[in-house]
């Protein structure tokens, strides 16, 4: 970018190198330029951009016309999703997702609500390392749950916040969302680089919504685009620069592509790091007894991302809080990044004690 | 024609996953065949039929069109009178140095980059307050501001519309000055308040239709929500005297109507920031509670970095932090935070006392270098090139905006003809006019009128 255009008020305009970093240079979506793209607040941004357009424009057959659009969203979801989609109108029901007794994905409940619900119903889905569980779908449950978008010809709101983040790879962690676009499921997603790229409060992030063709014909990116930025300028002009220069600079310079994805693997690791060591830690130093019918700590290990489900009930996790002074929210979740050398043993014990009751 | 399912375009990322499978692919893919058999869904069958069948191409933006036909003219003379950003001598953006100086100290200090709380950044909101309230205001002493950082002048405008659109105790409805800038319409709307109009510029006297504007005002029903323009109004550059600004005030009082500001040019319209913010702070001063949306966008040349605040004068500290919460909960589902980046600049200028001092230099010599060229401009055309027209309204109205009175026949000639690129409704950017261009202008505007 010429330095003359550095400080100019920035026509609105798509955010080109972000989509290719979601779906993969090679896509077809990306191929055929069908996808898209606006540069959003961050991920809530996103998220609000696409709720929006979505109660503007979804109107599949069979809904009256000024919408009545059904919503899904995963039983538990981030704490945000709920009042997004309530701001712009759309009420949100929940599916089942996480299974406290088996401290795991509930793949048969989540199946039967995306069978049961009606033809068109959206359904909002975590691309990877699902917040605040930490449960994501294997891939090969990834490919059930697509079949039956297919059949149901639902539409799949992909919240995608930790590309690279969760399991050190970004092509991994960008799976589904490939999938799915793949398989020409009807989708968006909303994209972060808050964690990923640890720009938090500079706000940058990206929506993407897949068009049925290039170009201004019916359902053409053109026409998405266009109204995309409409409903954007009228909340707010144009999306900040500065964190948004970082990200493409990073996107297009293959070095510091390279750089930066070792970077992002770094805090995976960590991250991975704390999920091993803490599971070690119950398992072999401590013994900790398994909680509900898991039978194991596997949870710990198997999640991804930055949250846990512990697994913890509220009276445990109220516990902990008092006498351990380890602080986490009632429904058992912990925050992995959190954890490090210097606490992650008390942590395990704390966690012990209030298993045992012991403390 | 029909393709081979997914077994064509197999990306080398997804053919290198190990959680990727052909077959599965290919099985998953067959539910399409179905839809293929009736011959006309064609290459769409291959897709269903789009779920976006019904959007339908939005407006282009008209200030856009005037730069792509800015853009397309070959012509070495051509002016580009449409931007609405600040340009220097030379036609160039200009970074202010006071600006660049606190980039470079926040730079060096390598802060983090962690979320600001929802209402931003306290330092920069703080003085924001201050700046656009003065630092004598009462209610600003007493505690009964609340105030939130915002997406520059736009989410703050659009922050105020939703709040109002929530918790204003009477009619949703907005009074808006004819005309007025082009996205305060749909954004008041899209908050979910009706928009009524009020007379404002006289075509006539290409002034204020002072008398239509009160007789608007007294008619509307009272306890009405009036947008008014701090100063240097967009587009047409003509603001009330300050005489008239009392009376407006006095109006209001009289109403019950409750004043929605929006200040995009303080200090940037006349030169200084606390004659540019006369109008807010007398009626503040009158005990009329007022709403304010703020850019620093033009004053601070921030305009990518997205840099506002929106603030509300309250009755109470009580009541403030009430107000606040509520601005909590309007934020938090549409972009959970505001940006870091320039927060940071403005706040550490406004509260640096030699850089607030440098950057109160560098906006009078923005703000001179405008008045500077009306001056120009209207000398060529009058004494110059003796146009028997009258051209006092270009030295008369203030800020970036002029409207010069040109119809749309003239603004078509000047396109077609002298390469000269304008808005529809005869309004220049005079921050588009320098040295080398305004002779060429002053020709052009002539040839076109006389």
């Amino acid at each position: 970018m010429p330095l003359s255009k550095l400080s100019n008020p920035r026509p609105l305009r798509s955010f080109p190198t972000s989509k290719t970093y979601l779906f993969g240079e090679n896509h077809k979506v990306i191929k055929e330029d069908r996808v898209a793209s606006v540069q959003t607040i961050s991920g809530t941004g996103a998220n609000h951009l696409g709720a929006l357009f979505l109660a503007r424009y979804y109107r599949p057959p069979g809904l009256p016309p000024h919408g009545g659009v059904k919503l899904y969203i995963s039983n538990p979801t981030w704490a945000n999703h709920e009042p997004i989609f309530a701001n712009v109108g759309i009420s949100a029901t929940k599916y089942p997702y996480y299974d406290p007794k088996t401290i795991a994905l509930d793949m048969k409940g989540f199946s039967k609500t995306l069978e049961e619900a009606p033809n068109h119903s959206i359904f909002l889905l975590h691309a990877c390392a699902h917040n605040p569980t930490g449960v994501d779908p294997t891939p090969e449950q990834w490919k059930e749950l697509a079949e039956i978008f297919l059949r149901k010809k639902h539409f799949a709101f992909f919240d995608c916040a930790y590309q690279g983040f969760a399991s050190g790879s970004l092509d991994n962690d960008a799976f589904s969302v490939r999938l799915f676009a793949d398989l020409n499921v009807p989708m968006l997603v909303c994209q972060s680089y808050a964690k990923n790229a640890g720009l938090y409060g500079e706000r940058i992030g990206c929506l993407n919504l897949i068009a049925s063709t290039a170009g201004d014909g019916v359902g053409g990116k053109a026409r998405l685009q266009s109204q995309l930025s409409v409903l954007s300028r009228v909340e707010i002009s144009n999306p900040p620069t500065f964190g948004a220069r970082i990200v493409s600079k990073i996107l297009n310079d293959p070095q510091l592509f390279e750089e930066w994805k070792r970077d992002v693997k770094e805090m995976a690791d960590r991250i991975i790091w704390t999920r091993e060591t803490l599971y070690n830690l119950l398992t072999q130093k401590y013994q900790t007894p398994p909680l509900g019918d898991s039978g194991n700590w596997e949870h710990i290990r198997r999640q991804i991302g930055m949250f846990s489900f512990t697994g913890l009930n509220p009276e445990q996790v109220a516990v902990i809080v008092k006498k351990g002074h380890v602080y986490m929210t009632g429904n058992g979740r912990i925050s992995m990044a959190g954890l490090n050398t210097k606490n992650i043993e008390y942590v395990a014990e704390c966690i012990d004690k209030a298993v045992r009751g012991t403390f | 024609m029909m393709r081979a399912a997914a077994a064509q375009s197999t990306s080398p990322a997804r053919a290198s996953s190990p959680f990727y499978s052909r077959k599965v692919a290919l099985s998953l893919a067959l539910p399409r065949k179905r839809i293929f058999h009736n011959a006309n869904y064609s290459q769409r069958a291959l897709r269903g039929v789009s779920t976006w069948a019904n959007v339908k191409q939005g407006p282009p933006d008209p200030i856009l069109g005037v730069t792509e036909a800015f853009k397309a003219d070959t012509d070495s003379r051509k002016i580009n009178l449409g931007v609405g950003a600040y340009r220097d001598e030379n036609g160039k953006p200009f970074v202010l140095p006071s600006v660049r100086k606190a980039e470079e100290s926040i730079v060096k200090a390598k802060y983090d980059k962690e979320y600001l709380p929802i209402t931003g950044f306290g330092e920069f909101t703080k003085n924001a307050a201050i700046l656009a309230y003065g630092k004598d205001s009462t209610p600003l002493k007493e505690g009964r501001v609340a105030i939130t950082q915002s997406i520059s002048g736009t989410g703050a405008l659009r922050i105020g519309a939703a709040f109002l659109s929530r918790w204003y105790p009477h009619a949703k409805t907005v009074y808006l000055p004819t005309p007025s800038w082009g996205n305060h319409t749909p954004i008041m709307k899209d908050s979910g308040l009706e928009v009524k109009q009020y007379r404002y510029y006289d075509k006539k006297t290409v002034g204020l239709d002072f008398k239509g504007l009160v007789e608007d005002l007294k008619a509307a029903p009272s306890n009405s929500i009036v947008l008014l323009h701090a100063c240097a109004h967009n587009p047409t550059g003509v603001d009330p005297t300050k005489e008239q600004w009392k009376e407006i005030a006095d109006l209001v009082k009289e109403k019950g109507h409750f004043p929605f500001f929006d200040m995009a040019y303080q200090g940037f319209a006349s030169g200084s920031v606390d004659a540019d913010a006369f109008a807010p702070r007398y009626f503040v001063e009158q005990n009329i509670p007022i709403v304010l949306s703020q850019s620093f966008a033009k004053n601070m040349g921030l305009y990518g970095e997205r840099v506002g605040a929106f603030s509300i004068v309250t009755a109470s500290p009580e009541e403030k932090a009430r107000v606040d919460s509520q601005l909590k909960i309007l934020v938090r589902p549409m972009y959970s935070n505001p940006p870091l980046h320039g927060a940071r600049i403005a706040g550490t200028i406004l509260a640096d006392q030699e850089l607030y001092g440098q950057w109160l230099g560098e906006v009078k010599h923005m703000a001179d270098r405008i008045i500077g060229m009306r001056a120009d401009l209207k000398k060529l055309l009058v004494s110059d090139l003796g146009s028997k027209l009258n051209w006092d309204h270009i030295t008369n109205q203030i800020g970036m905006f002029c409207f010069t009175g040109l119809t749309p026949e003239q603004v078509a000639k000047l396109k077609s003809e002298h390469h000269v690129y304008l808005t529809n409704d005869g309004r220049i950017s005079i921050a588009g006019v320098t040295p080398h261009n305004i002779n060429h202008l002053a020709e052009s505007i002539h040839e076109v009128t006389k």
